[in-house]
């Protein structure tokens, strides 16, 4: 599974202090430290509180970069943010996110084959969060149609089905699940499926515990790829256990450990 | 029809054996094997950058149980390791040779680790292309054996073994002192061998530096098996599991040479027809099996099998 640490966003305190203290130190330790926990990829968001959105994006980047090669997913809905994310990145990089809508595609579709970047497409418009599984799967097709009508590669696209927290609309969790099954049939090779697990759990008494069930319930409906905090142990656990209960990986006795080589 | 193309995530390791004097060694050139992100010789897939192998088995003892047809080929070289290991470069024009310590097991000449020692010296003074070195397989003796062996050999880059789950934390040792690789070995077991891997690399040592050996039997008796065993480590490399990417090794000439086929005389069988050619074939067909399952590393032991298998290797490495 290709994991994408969530931890350096700006709505985190200890990370807007960093932004807002220009600490590198703290940023670049994150940064590692996810990675080493297991992270493919880190997720770089500047948060709402910053005045200056591009330069911070602008020093993020410069920041993780001279630690770590890895690819970053830029995660901002404004598109200057975006750009300045994507000029300063060195592999390649993410776009965090689109909607569903031809706008929003029409703009961010250029900037993925101008910097060669992946695109993760969120099942969302402006009519807001479907409901069920066959409205967001409708959603997701618009957006694969829309990125293979300009040419691009299928397998740089994530779509997001867009978990909304449990304690909020608890009948989504099913139809989530329904529809990362469907994606995964939409073409051939597949779109790739990905969650910002997180919320899932937002405002929960037992938020690691509700993300770790529902992650080894979305891994086996065909997730590809998960937003989530790396440095919860128990979490990788599972996502390293569930490979092997789905004959991903080998199984010996110490493959916890051989997952961190 | 199109061409169902697989593209892997992941690669086998590429493993260095041997260092030139460049590289703090004192060997003449050194030999490659692993790298490639492939199936065995599907070219039109992946790259395979480095071919297949095949090291020459030289003992430092007199092979007992060797059927005359194989050991008239070594007549003068059993008073000495030093003379088979010329005659191997020299003659049979080998680049890689795979030394076996027998003489070490307490049921043989039981040599002391310090004396084994002395016999890996004075090949490496005397032939100049990379060695692999094995122990006599008795698990405990072989820790001692290979600690000695790593030193006097410091800075070859050897491969030596070995290592199995009950010696592996002393060969480790020896092998990240002396800074050679290591053979690692298991009972054909795709689950056996990761764990072993992980274990190894527990220590500090890198994976890199690890090659399996699922342990085999011959054409014949169960070669099969193992067949599919190899076939798997190296999909679960490719599939980027970084415990099962090491390149593999099989001790091809034990399995075959112990084998009905190429032991029994015509007289005894005359269905099998004459030994001699048989044998040999028996050999070099037990290792192009194996190159098709997806051994990096095969060790061999009759001049004409090797020499038959280093043509099909040829062949098959044509793009």
């Amino acid at each position: 599974m290709f994991i994408i640490g969530e931890r350096i966003n700006g709505m985190f305190k200890d990370v807007a202090r960093a932004i807002k203290e220009k600490d590198k130190k703290f940023i670049q330790d994150l940064a590692l430290k996810q990675i080493e926990k297991g992270a493919n990829a880190l997720d770089v968001n500047v948060g709402t509180a910053v005045d200056e959105p591009v330069s911070a994006m602008e020093w993020l980047v410069k920041t993780i970069t001279e630690v770590t090669d890895v690819s970053l997913a830029i995660d901002t809905t404004k598109l200057n943010v975006m750009e300045k994310g994507l000029e300063f990145c060195k592999s390649k990089p993410i776009i965090n996110s689109s909607s569903a809508d031809e706008e929003k595609l029409n703009a961010l579709i250029p900037l993925a084959k101008k910097y060669n970047a992946s695109l993760i497409g969120l099942t969302i418009s402006r009519k807001g969060i479907p409901s069920d599984a066959n409205s967001r799967l409708e959603l997701a097709i618009n957006i694969l149609t829309k990125w293979q009508e300009n040419g691009m590669n299928i397998e740089d696209l994530y779509i997001d089905a867009v978990i909304l927290p449990v304690k909020v609309a608890q009948a989504q969790c099913v139809e989530v699940l329904e529809t990362i099954r469907q994606i995964k049939l939409l073409s051939q090779p597949p779109p790739k499926t990905i969650l910002g697990l997180s919320n899932v759990s937002q405002g929960t008494k037992y938020r690691s515990l509700i993300n770790r069930t529902y992650l080894a319930m979305a891994i086996s409906a065909g997730l590809d790829t998960a937003i989530l905090d790396p440095l919860d142990e128990e979490l990788m656990k599972v996502i390293h256990t569930s490979e092997i209960l789905l004959n991903k990986t080998v199984y010996c006795d110490s493959y916890l450990k051989g997952c961190k080589k | 029809m199109e061409k169902p193309i697989e593209k892997w995530l992941g690669k086998i390791n590429e493993l260095t054996i041997g260092a030139t004097t460049q590289e703090g060694g004192t060997r003449r050139k050194v030999v490659k094997v692993g790298g490639e992100n492939t199936l065995p010789f599907l070219h039109f897939e992946g790259k395979i950058i480095n071919p297949p192998v095949v090291a020459i088995e030289v003992w430092d003892r007199e092979p007992e149980n060797w059927p005359e047809t194989l050991k008239e080929e070594f007549k003068n070289c059993f008073k000495n390791p030093v003379d088979w290991a010329k005659k191997s470069v020299e003659e049979w024009g080998m680049d890689l040779i795979c030394l076996r310590l027998f003489s070490t097991h307490p049921d043989a000449q039981d040599t002391s680790p310090k004396e084994a020692a002395k016999t890996v010296e004075e090949i490496l003074k005397n032939v100049d292309i990379p060695l692999i070195i094995t122990g006599s397989g008795y698990v405990q003796k072989d820790g001692e054996v290979m600690l000695e062996v790593a030193q006097v050999a410091k800075g070859e880059n050897l491969l030596l073994g070995i290592a199995v789950q009950e010696n592996y934390k002393t060969m480790v040792a020896s092998c990240l002192s002396g800074g050679h690789s290591l053979i690692a070995e298991t009972p054909i077991d795709l689950n056996l061998a990761k764990q072993l891997n992980i274990l190894i690399s527990d220590m500090g040592f890198p994976s890199e530096r690890i090659v399996i050996h699922h342990a085999t039997g011959g054409l014949g008796y169960g070669l099969e098996y193992t067949y599919s065993v190899i076939e798997r480590t190296k999909l679960a490399g490719l599939g980027g599991d970084k415990m099962l990417s090491q390149p593999m090794i099989n001790f091809v000439g034990q399995e075959a040479w112990r084998a009905k086929e190429a032991k029994v005389s015509e007289e005894e069988m005359p269905i099998l027809g004459k030994q001699k050619e048989r044998a040999i074939f028996w050999e070099a067909i037990t290792a192009v099996a194996f190159l098709n399952a997806g051994t990096d590393i095969l060790v061999m032991n009759h001049p004409k099998a090797i020499k038959l298998v280093k043509e099909a290797i040829k062949e098959l490495m044509t793009v």
